[in-house]
């Protein structure tokens, strides 16, 4: 990591950056001054823990998100949410999923239907694999009204295939074009290999960091720099595994897509089968959301927003003041 | 003190966030209900138009299936019966009388009886059909290849798409038709099928003759056709969409 980092602080304005890393790029005891834009990597990582150990701050900034990738996050959010809702619309149009190329009814995996109960009641069961669920009030009648997903799930709320698909495909182009645009900063930026790419060690403490999530204990201090193993192997997972596997599964979906393209079918195993991947695809989205928010808010919400925004995140070192007092 | 300011962002936090997200429903709403936002919604359309034609070979075929892979159930949406008088007597005289035009902007307009288009060259493909709702059906088809057709009446210069007029007409009496670009009529699976699963087409899945557009989704693939206009302009016909179900919204170009 040092070799990483612009010794000194004469370093020119106009030197290049993209040995830097993502996180950890810079850090400077607080207080210190807004950077401008055109800030350059003058503070060494070096330098800090030679600034720690002579005044032991306690708390200090370091400069997380570089702005392409804020952009990038940022976008994600009304792209994705729009992306989930609207799917959920194209989803009530048909609301089961299957395996293989066909759509028998008999055999599919997951159903969300209304059905008639005998005293005339409408009841909504979802049935998975053959099990039956009654979802009365979410899934397959909701508020009086036969939907597959409620309709505060939908875009459109209302039934409305055609305005879905148009809110759908709009917004898949929009993931496709950030995702490319972020890809292609984050390899050559080696965002990718630097931060995101867990390394041996990380992957070596993969039990001591699950058991520290369950019971809430996060990294602080120097560790809090740095990504954790779970936090790369999330990002990683959904950048580079759900992301295109979302992408593809919905290209698959495409009977032109499938001309051009037929090893699509065969990977995936059919076109059903590749809009039940698609489908689970989303709800790992949905997972990785809602994990994702709860850390952001269990870490220091305003911090983690804040860094996300400017990309300035403040690191506590209450612990290794203490140990430079003991 | 610490905790109490907690409280406070936790409950402020909820409150935004819930907030938030009926406006963004709200706002979803409002904006599909507008008249400008789907027309940029639908720019989308034309792009993934270009780009599908860009990467997809004029002639690569949709995958063909085997025999044992034909749906049980072929389930059969839209109109399921024209319902009229007129096609009520074709299905008495078992369509003997059916002609299919072929007309428009063509040198030579053409008519074809059901029995002289069977004594055509006939294609026979075991295909998959994806409905636009995300369901999928495999259906075996034997009919005319439409470019034979179409080069038999010689298309004149500025004919840019053809335009299939249906028998059937919905409760309110409006005519299904569909409409697809003149260099799809020539893909050689785009065909004008009158058997299905080895059997003369049945009435809900569009007897006596009906469009397979195996590259596009189900909605385009026009029932019960009687007759197939050649134009410049798809302005000016029904809704000016080019189809019965692009006149309510869905996309004109229905490869995904």
């Amino acid at each position: 990591m040092a070799l990483l980092i612009h010794e000194g602080v004469g370093t020119s304005q106009g030197q290049e950056n993209e040995q830097v890393s993502e996180l950890a790029m810079r850090s400077e005891p607080l207080p210190l001054e807004e950077p401008s834009a055109s800030d350059d990597l003058t503070a060494s990582q070096g330098d800090t823990q030679d600034a720690r150990s002579a005044s032991a701050p306690v708390a200090e900034r370091v400069y997380r998100h570089r702005l392409p990738v804020r952009i990038s996050h940022w976008l994600n959010v009304p792209i994705l949410i729009i992306l989930i809702m609207s799917g959920l619309q194209i989803f009530n149009a048909h609301p089961a999923l299957y395996w293989g190329d066909r759509s028998d009814r008999d055999q599919s995996l997951l159903s969300i239907r209304p059905v008639k109960a005998e005293n005339g009641e409408i009841r909504g069961i979802t049935t998975i694999l053959g099990h039956q669920f009654d979802t009365t009030g979410v899934l397959g009648y909701s508020n009086g009204s036969r939907h597959a997903f409620p309709a505060w799930a939908t875009v459109p709320s209302a039934k409305f295939l055609a305005m879905g698909r148009q809110w759908h495909l709009f917004f898949a182009w929009l993931l496709v074009i950030n995702g490319l645009f972020f890809t292609a900063y984050a390899l050559i930026s080696r965002h990718v290999t630097r931060d995101l790419a867990p390394t041996g060690k990380d992957l070596r403490g993969i039990g001591k960091a699950v058991k520290d999530h369950l019971v809430f204990r996060h990294p602080t201090g120097e560790e809090a720099r740095r990504y954790n193993v779970l936090q790369k192997l999330a990002y990683v997972g959904v950048l580079f595994v759900v992301a295109p596997l979302i992408i593809l599964t919905g290209l698959t979906m495409s009977p032109t897509i499938d001309t051009a393209f037929p090893w699509l079918l065969t990977i995936f195993g059919g076109r059903q089968a590749a809009r039940t991947i698609h489908f689970i695809a989303c709800f790992t989205f949905v997972g990785f959301i809602v994990i994702h928010v709860v850390e952001v808010i269990l870490t220091g919400f305003f911090n983690n927003i804040r860094s996300m925004v400017t990309g300035w995140f403040v690191v506590k070192h209450e612990h290794e003041g203490a140990n430079h007092e003991a | 003190m610490k905790h109490e300011r907690a409280m406070e962002r936790r409950q402020f936090l909820k409150g935004t966030l819930g907030v938030a997200s009926l406006v963004a429903l709200a706002g979803c709403d409002n904006l599909s209900q507008s008249s400008w936002f789907p027309s940029i919604l639908s720019k989308t359309e034309k792009l993934t138009e270009r780009v599908q034609r860009a990467i997809t070979p004029t002639n690569a075929l949709a995958k063909e299936y085997g025999d044992a892979d034909i749906s049980k159930v072929f389930p059969a949406n839209g109109n399921t019966d024209p319902g009229t008088e007129i096609y009520a007597e074709h299905v008495a005289k078992n369509f003997s009388e059916w002609m299919v035009e072929v007309g428009g902007l063509v040198q030579t307009p053409m008519s074809w009886s059901l029995a002289a288009l069977k004594e055509l060259p006939a294609r026979t493909q075991i295909t998959r059909h994806d409905c636009v709702e995300g369901w999928s059906a495999i259906g075996k088809w034997t009919g005319v290849p439409l470019g034979d057709l179409i080069r038999r009446v010689t298309p004149l210069p500025n004919a840019k798409f053809a335009v299939f007029h249906c028998a059937d007409v919905d409760e309110e009496g409006v005519s299904y038709y569909e409409s697809m670009a003149l260099v799809d009529c020539y893909h050689p699976q785009t065909i004008l099928a009158y058997e299905m699963n080895d059997n003369p087409l049945d009435i809900p899945h569009g007897a006596p003759l009906r469009l397979r557009f195996e590259r596009q989704l189900g909605y385009k693939h026009a029932k019960y056709v009687r007759q197939i206009e050649l134009v410049e302009t798809l302005a000016g016909i029904a809704g000016g969409k080019g189809g019965y179900w692009e006149d309510q919204g869905y996309e004109w170009y229905a490869g995904i």
